[in-house]
């Protein structure tokens, strides 16, 4: 098939950005569609030209790297739970035009072309998304009882890759799906009982530091490749407002 | 302010109350509870006006009653103003920290994307902040025209219903009430439902009934509130 795509390139954090378009020509339907970007760049270094810069590890959706705005929907997949790397061209029309753009979002700055910074990310984790626990010999697994559905609702949570198609779909620049996906995963389990207060009011803390806040449009549900649900959204606001209410001052922790 | 400035914050000295609606997520909250007495105040504001249809005497009792709530325990219109300063408190949080959030929103994503594709926000969902100001304006008029009645040509004082007849006789006058009525629909079909989940009441097994229940009185209370002027344009009430 014969596409002609528009791809944001930036050659740097400072420089300025624009759209260049390239034919993407006798792409099999089979790619996928890092695999039809591998192809276009192999064409521009053949030309001696500089290749399309994107993030990807894994390719079988289940690292979070690779991710981008295609046609205006993250990850492009419209609603299949899938990431970037396993949407396959024949998802497209011989002849389509397909607008590529990076993510964007105030915490996610592009670094080059269409990869971003999705540091922001990480520093929610660091401020909560953790539990502390002596190190040694792996614990009786049978210890705490865990009821098969708490298990997985708790891993549904924990499917969360941190790819950012939460961040870069919602309207509002919002990171509430990965913060409360992180914050539940933890919060329903047992083990993450003890922090559970304090982990919600300071990843949620820093989580509004960086990005927007949440109105319920549900397009990161919709644009998830975890599917994760928003009622982890509810879930994590529940969790807030009973710690704020019930934080006494002199349970406050050291920072 | 940095990430570890942010966390201190959680740990700092004002009053729990004064942290909590700082933060988006206590500002939601704080729009859940106003817009779900507002809600309650809206609804029970459709309900009585529809004593319009049992003709003058009826609505102007009503209208009556509603001044001397309280009386003679309180003076005469003291339930009232206790009632709108209260609803006024309310409307002055919910705009507050909309306005607030939005500003926060928009900070959030400074660059745009050149395209983008809604999946599953709702047009109820996206036009909420518009929709909001477009309530606001219209409960000004509202308040001008039928209560205290600088925005009437004919307003008679203590005669509810003649107001209310001549004034949406006129045609734009009721088309300005059915506009700001539809849009106040679409904020309730979005704000019913969201207003659970900014508290947290979200339920695999009670989902659906957030959503009948949201669709239900937004249905319920536009349709109420449209049939007003339809009703007197049409010629049915007069």
């Amino acid at each position: 098939m014969n596409l002609k795509i528009h791809v944001w390139r930036q050659k740097s954090r400072e420089a300025e950005g624009g759209f260049v378009t390239y034919s993407a020509d006798a792409i099999s339907p089979d790619a996928s569609f890092l695999e039809m970007l591998d192809v276009v760049n192999e064409r521009l270094m053949e030309k001696g030209e500089e290749s399309i810069h994107f993030e990807h590890d894994c390719r079988e959706g289940i690292c979070g790297s690779c991710g981008m705005m295609i046609n205006g929907v993250a990850h492009g997949s419209r609603g299949n739970g899938l990431a970037t790397c396993q949407l396959h061209m024949r998802h497209f029309k011989d002849g389509d035009e397909i607008w590529i753009e990076p993510w964007r979002a105030r915490a996610f700055p592009v670094i080059k072309d269409l990869i971003v910074d999705r540091g922001g990310l990480d520093k929610i984790i660091q401020a909560g998304g953790y539990i502390s626990v002596n190190t040694g010999s792996a614990p009786e697994a049978n210890m705490l009882l865990v009821p098969k559905a708490v298990q997985e609702r708790a891993m549904d949570a924990a499917a969360c890759i941190q790819c950012g198609a939460c961040v870069a779909q919602c309207p509002n620049g919002a990171a509430q799906l990965f913060t409360s996906a992180k914050v539940s995963h933890l919060g329903l389990l047992p083990q993450g009982q003890p922090e559970r207060k304090e982990r919600v009011l300071k990843m949620v803390a820093v989580m509004e530091e960086m990005f927007g806040s949440c109105t319920l449009y549900g397009e990161c549900e919709a644009v998830c490749p975890k599917e994760i649900s928003i009622d982890f959204i509810g879930r994590m606001n529940r969790d807030y407002l009973a710690a704020s209410v019930t934080t006494a001052k002199k349970e406050k922790v050291e920072t | 302010m940095s990430a570890a400035a942010a966390i201190r914050e959680v740990n700092s000295k004002m009053t729990w109350a004064g942290n909590f609606y700082r933060s988006a997520i206590g500002k939601k909250a704080v729009m859940a509870a106003t817009g779900v007495i507002l809600f309650g105040w809206i609804f029970l504001h459709m309900v009585g006006n529809l004593k319009l249809y049992m003709g003058a005497v009826h609505l102007n009792e009503y209208a009556h009653w509603l001044r001397a709530l309280g009386a003679p325990a309180m003076p005469e219109t003291g339930a009232l103003w206790l009632m709108r300063i209260f609803l006024l408190v309310c409307v002055v949080f919910h705009i507050h920290a909309a306005v607030m959030l939005t500003k926060m929103n928009r900070e959030a994503r400074p660059v745009g994307y050149r395209d983008r594709d809604y999946l599953a926000a709702s047009y109820a969902s996206r036009t909420m902040r518009w929709g909001g100001v477009i309530i606001l304006l219209f409960v000004i008029y509202h308040l001008l025209h039928l209560t205290t009645g600088q925005a009437h040509p004919n307003f008679i004082q203590d005669d509810a219903y003649s107001n209310v007849v001549t004034g949406l006789r006129v045609w734009w006058v009721a088309a300005v009430y059915i506009i700001a009525n539809l849009a106040l629909g679409f904020h309730l079909y979005h704000g019913l439902w969201s207003m659970f989940a900014s508290v947290g009441w979200v339920h695999p097994k009670y989902n659906s009934w957030r959503r009948t229940f949201a669709t239900t009185f937004a249905v319920i209370i536009t349709a109420g509130n449209l049939s007003f002027p339809l009703a007197v344009l049409t010629g049915i009430v007069r």
